[in-house]
């Protein structure tokens, strides 16, 4: 556990850190999985930093919305560096909205370019594990295996390990698949169905599991429910770019 | 493969994940419920029992039942003292409340002379409990000042935040939303 990197009288939070280095290679990646495809890179940069922008102004706009009373004693709080301070599903909403606009007007393609961030995505969910070893966040259950960490006071399950190794052999499933003809959006639905399946596995050896119905992990629900999702939208695309398909024809009259 | 197997395969593989859920159930104690006391997220806050500046003595286990913010600072640190005032803002505002300030002075790495100076100076009245032999400090695993636990009415850590200065706005926002899970 490496919470935070101190150099003179700079503390650097090591999982931020980790983050931004997996968003930076996972930009680059993106970038040479563009050139391979003959996408332009510029507008998929473009989209990225546009939909960071405004998503991180959204979720503080939204926070300060719903909080309003906060910021009228201390408006300097609005520019604040806390995270805290930001509400995620309205920075989901305005970077949403920010991103299709984008599209609309720079005429990009949904599908090909969910495929084009796939790359990305995958090295950024390596990134997120590491995060998480160096934060202790996300830790195991207790084991009594020869491999277990101690962690916050008894030996656990390295869960942030299986959590990079699995993104890890997610990212080379994904960058070998990039190389296939696949249909516009088959490469990022692998990526979906094989990150949510990861996590239904791995999410045994947790510790810090939310359960419902008294004994569920609702984490497991969930990336049951992505997998399935993500399997069906699969056959589908595939089905539709199957060129043996059989059209029927339209009757008249 | 044929389209029909393909189908058959993907079924089989979503009835493994359901089956996967229900073999790999939590067995009693192996997912925390904030059982044990470790200083992260989740997990119930060690318990400490310091003298304080004026010479009381503090329990942390004592303050059960009201929310607490923990907070590890030393004199010679600039953020530590950059959020002070806003804790001091906020401990005034919602101390009736049932909201308490335990403003831990790692004294090992400090001087209780400067500490106090530092108080004083800035009009601070919040309990300042003194970490003389710096075992809280490392208990609580503090890597870099300043470093707040915010704990919730039953004990357990609902949030760290390290490094500084804390906004007042989300010190705020925390403290209120704690507070609201008082009965």
């Amino acid at each position: 556990m490496f919470p935070t990197l101190q150099i003179g009288p700079l503390a650097l939070q090591t999982p931020g850190l980790l983050l931004l280095i997996g968003v930076y290679l996972g930009l680059s990646l993106t970038e040479r999985y563009a050139l391979r495809c003959k996408m332009k890179a510029d507008p998929l940069y473009g989209l990225f930093f546009l939909v960071a922008a405004f998503g991180l102004i959204g979720a503080r706009l939204s926070f300060a919305v719903q909080n309003i009373a906060l910021f009228r004693s201390t408006p300097l709080a609005f520019i604040s560096l806390d995270p805290y301070l930001l509400d995620p599903w309205g920075g989901f909403a305005a970077g949403l909205l920010a991103g299709w606009v984008y599209g609309k007007r720079k005429k990009i393609a949904f599908l090909p370019t969910l495929d084009a961030y796939t790359p990305a995505l995958a090295v950024f969910a390596i990134a997120l594990g590491l995060a998480h070893l160096a934060s202790g966040h996300a830790f195991g259950a207790p084991t009594s295996l020869p491999w277990g960490m101690e962690l916050w006071g008894v030996r656990r399950h390295p869960s942030q390990v299986y959590e990079t190794i699995a993104a890890s052999a997610t990212l080379f499933i994904v960058w070998r698949q990039s190389r296939k003809n696949l249909p516009a959006g088959a490469l990022f639905l692998q990526f979906v169905a094989f990150s949510a399946g990861g996590r239904l596995f791995l999410e045994a050896f947790r510790g810090d599991s939310v359960l419902v119905f008294g004994t569920v992990r609702m984490a497991q629900g969930i990336a049951w429910l992505i997998m399935a999702c993500a399997m069906i939208l699969l056959e589908i695309i595939k089905e539709r770019s199957d060129p043996n398909r059989i059209v029927p024809k339209q009757m008249n009259g | 493969m044929q389209p029909i197997p393909r189908r058959i395969f993907l079924f089989g593989l979503l009835f493994l994940g359901l089956a996967w859920i229900f073999i790999s159930r939590p067995t009693p104690g192996s997912v925390t419920n904030g059982l044990i006391p470790a200083p992260a997220t989740g997990f119930l806050a060690p318990d400490f029992e310091l003298e304080t500046l004026d010479g009381q003595v503090v329990k942390l286990s004592d303050l059960r039942g009201r929310v607490v913010l923990v907070n590890f600072w030393a004199s010679w640190c600039p953020p530590c003292k950059a959020e002070m005032p806003a804790i001091q803002l906020v401990y005034d505002d919602y101390r009736a409340r049932g909201f308490v300030v335990l403003a831990v002075n790692a004294t090992n790495q400090d001087s209780r002379e400067k500490a106090q100076a530092f108080l004083a100076e800035n009009h601070l009245s919040f309990p300042v409990p003194l970490d003389v032999l710096g075992e809280t400090t490392l208990r609580y695993k503090v890597s870099s000042f300043p470093t707040s636990f915010l704990i919730a009415p039953d004990g357990i850590i609902r949030e760290v935040v390290v490094g500084g200065p804390m906004a007042e706005a989300a010190l705020r926002a925390r403290v209120e939303k704690l507070l609201e899970e008082l009965p």
